[in-house]
């Protein structure tokens, strides 16, 4: 049931037209980009526990490293979660439970050694409402690389800054007004402020739960390309309810159901030829 | 009487909302679409109904005293009545007295009479009330019921009837404070014809004791505030020194890193600091931390008063820890859980979160708890009174004995005391400067919030 062969799409190529991308802008990647990617995150039988509610049974997935992995499926499926396992976030909820084996880069993210805060430097997310905090444009960004003190003069920080936001393409909108506060700025520049303030940090790996989902049309498109551009540097992880967004933007796509992660595969191939009823029966919006 | 017209006005209430909401389901029944449900054509017509027998009462109250007493003084014969308004009052008790049969010795006649009159004018005009009452209410209903009708819009009514209510009752505040203020106000300016006032604000004495007799030694007393507000402030600082790391410190723990269940044990117990009366933290400053202080002063060879400013700031700072933490802890757990998250996810630590998202959004009202804080330490009279002493000595040394502006006033206004003495009117002056002084304190503290809260959200 569970297709966590990676090389079994690899080489395949983005030949097929994308059914769902002729309704937009087609972001068909670049045939390099995923062919002779490497796996980045691999995942084996994670299992989750809230309390005594089991969320997730036995996932397994690889997600290859410089592009973009969308989770598809109904609410309460477990998208979030296991995105959540894997910076570890949900050991901030004191009733949650994870066992299995995630590795990035081949270690073991959950090794009792390895400091969960440095982890989450080198993983970065962004949520679902932008959550700028209430400081200034400046200091939102500033704020990963100060609490990391991987800049050493105001000047590198400067730079830091500015190609942070120069990345998350807020910089011209922004750059005459960095000492405004951060929580002024409209919802979807809020959205790419927290993009630049997780890419300030440097991380490896950036996740995304739903980014989108509290964004008009327009700054949905914004994010969107953003997100097409950032995959050349980073490995990105979207969680998302928009199945054009999934077919738009990932290169692998995910669909979980009721905890079980159902089907994995190319992008195309989900759209176009699922092989799970279930996957079939959601992207065509008989269940959801 | 008048208990039995507050009765009859929540009859009437009753009786109107249960006509009136009847009516409007009838209304209903009959297939009409009210525009507004039932429930408040019922609460209009109470509305209606309770208003004019409120404006009745309120019209009566000042009134009905005038009525009885002019128809008392009228029952004297013409040679028995007062002239001057001394006469009047004292004619006035002595009537009422043989009215209500507490006149100790033989009444005259005449007065007895009056006081017949007195009571029998007393009946009338409480029947006079509740006549008129009932009738107004009346009036009101019969207007009223005919309006029940599907489009008549009860609902837009009823809430402007609530809005006038909310108006009156905010409306009674403000004059409070007004009236309280003026008066004190009035009472200053009447001080500060007999004392200049820079003398008062700016002088280093303190003697408020004035001479009964004009040959007696010290005869002018010597009014100079400023050991008083110097004693206040130490007696603060140290309060405050106390209360705002424990408080804020243990605010933090609670809301970031206790369980809920240590949380929900912990904080009461917290909040009944706050309910300890105030004379009992003042004995246990007395008996306990002072004579500690002292003995510990002593072995370190320091001279220390046996009531001295530190033990008053200790125990007024445990005593006002609630204060701060009980507020602070409400206004960090206000912050949202995205923030922490966010903050989480760039990977920084708790403590790292703590210092730089959350404390700063929670600042204004970290910022307001001080400040209410601060206010209580400057108002609180019973541990200074029992702690710090009377002394008015100008120090800035916690060791020695010091006053405050609250016991000031206390001492000056307990006893009996002339009413228009320097002595006594300079209590209002205290007072006076007092209010200032937590006025300003809580003008900053919006200052504050508000200019946080542009910035912030
Ligand atoms: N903090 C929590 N405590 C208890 N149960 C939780 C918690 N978070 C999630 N769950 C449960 O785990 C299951 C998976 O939740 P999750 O948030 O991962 O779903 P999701 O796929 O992200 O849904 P959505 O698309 O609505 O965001 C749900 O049944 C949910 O009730
Ligand atoms: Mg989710």
């Amino acid at each position: 049931m569970v297709t966590d062969h990676p090389e079994t799409f690899h080489n395949q190529g983005p030949t097929t037209v994308n059914r769902m991308a002729d309704l937009t802008m087609p972001l068909t990647p670049a045939a390099g980009l995923f062919t002779a990617n490497e796996a980045k995150v691999t995942a084996r039988d994670v299992t989750v526990h809230y309390g005594e509610k089991q969320a997730l049974f036995g996932v397994s997935i690889d997600i290859p490293e410089r592009s973009v992995t969308a989770f598809i499926g109904p609410s309460g499926c477990g998208k979030s979660t296991f995105l959540r396992c894997i910076n570890r976030m949900n050991d901030t909820i004191p009733i949650c439970r994870v066992a299995g084996e995630i590795r990035i880069d081949g270690a073991d993210i959950y090794d009792r050694r390895l400091d969960p805060v440095l982890l989450r430097a080198r993983v970065g997310m962004v949520f679902q409402k932008p959550n700028p905090f209430p400081k200034s444009i400046y200091e939102n960004v500033a704020y990963g690389p100060r609490i990391h003190g991987t800049t050493t003069s105001r000047q590198e920080l400067d730079e830091v800054v500015e190609t942070s936001l120069r990345k998350a393409g807020l910089w011209d909108e922004v750059k005459d007004r960095l000492d405004q506060p951060g929580t002024g700025l409209s919802g979807g520049q809020q959205q790419r402020l927290c993009i630049a303030r997780a890419i300030a940090v440097g991380p490896e790996v950036i996740l995304m739960d739903e980014p989108c989902s509290a964004l008009d049309p327009i700054a949905t498109a914004r994010i969107e390309e953003l997100i097409f551009e950032l995959a050349r540097n980073f490995t990105i992880v979207i969680v998302t309810h928009s199945m054009q967004q999934a077919a738009r933007v990932s290169q692998q796509t995910a669909f979980f159901h009721l905890g079980h992660l159902v089907e994995y595969g190319a992008t195309e191939q989900i759209f176009t030829a699922p092989s799970d009823t279930r996957t079939q029966d959601y992207i065509t919006g008989r269940f959801g | 009487m008048i208990a039995l017209y507050f009765v009859l006005m929540a009859i009437v209430a009753v009786a109107a909302f249960t006509v009136g909401a009847a009516r409007g389901r009838r209304l209903q029944a009959a297939g009409l679409r009210l525009h507004s449900l039932p429930a408040y054509h019922g609460l209009f017509l109470a509305a209606l109904c309770t208003v004019p027998m409120m404006v009745a009462i309120a019209a009566w109250a000042p009134l009905a005293p005038r009525y009885v007493e002019s128809s008392a003084i009228a029952a004297l014969p013409e040679a028995a009545r007062p002239t001057t308004g001394l006469e009047r009052d004292a004619r006035l008790r002595e009537i009422v007295l043989s009215a209500e049969g507490r006149l100790t010795g033989p009444a005259a006649a005449n007065v007895e009479a009056a006081g017949r009159a007195y009571l029998s004018a007393q009946t009338t005009s409480k029947t006079v009330l509740i006549i008129a009452g009932i009738l107004a209410a009346l009036a009101a209903f019969s207007w009223g019921l005919p309006r029940v009708s599907a489009d008549f819009r009860a609902r837009n009514r009823f809430e402007t009837f609530t809005l006038v209510v909310l108006i009156a009752c905010s409306a009674v505040a403000v004059l409070t404070t007004l009236g309280i203020v003026s008066s004190v106000l009035f009472e200053t300016l009447r001080f500060f014809q007999r004392y200049p006032w820079w003398d008062f604000l700016f002088g280093l004495q303190w003697s408020p004791q004035t001479a009964i007799r004009a040959d007696q030694v010290g005869a002018s007393g010597s009014f100079g505030a400023v050991p008083l507000f110097v004693g206040t402030s130490l007696i603060m600082v140290i309060a405050m020194l106390v209360a705002g790391p424990i408080g804020l410190f243990s605010a933090i723990y609670m809301s970031e890193y206790a369980t809920p269940r240590f949380r929900s044990l912990a904080k009461p117990l917290l909040e009944v600091l706050a309910g300890i009366p105030t004379v009992v933290f003042g004995f246990f400053a007395a008996l306990t931390v002072a004579p500690f202080i002292r003995r510990a002063g002593e072995a370190l060879g320091l001279s220390v008063a046996s009531e001295s400013a530190l033990a008053a700031g200790l125990v007024m700072g445990v005593m006002i820890i609630p204060f701060v933490s009980s507020l602070s802890d409400d206004v960090i757990n206000a912050v949202p859980q995205s923030l922490r998250d966010g903050s989480y996810a760039m990977g920084s630590t708790k403590a790292e979160t703590i210092k730089r998202v959350i404390l700063p959004a929670a600042l204004p009202g970290i910022v307001s708890a001080f400040m209410l804080a601060i206010s209580r330490a400057v108002g609180e009279t019973m541990i200074v009174v029992m702690a710090a002493g009377l002394a008015g000595n100008l120090t800035f040394n916690p060791l020695e004995a010091v006053t405050t502006v609250t016991v000031q006033i206390k001492t000056l206004l307990t006893g009996d005391q002339e009413f228009d003495s320097a002595k006594t009117l300079s209590a209002f002056a205290l007072g006076f400067v007092l209010f200032f002084f937590t006025l300003t304190l809580n003008v900053i503290a919006l200052r504050i919030v508000r200019k946080y809260r542009e910035q912030y959200d």
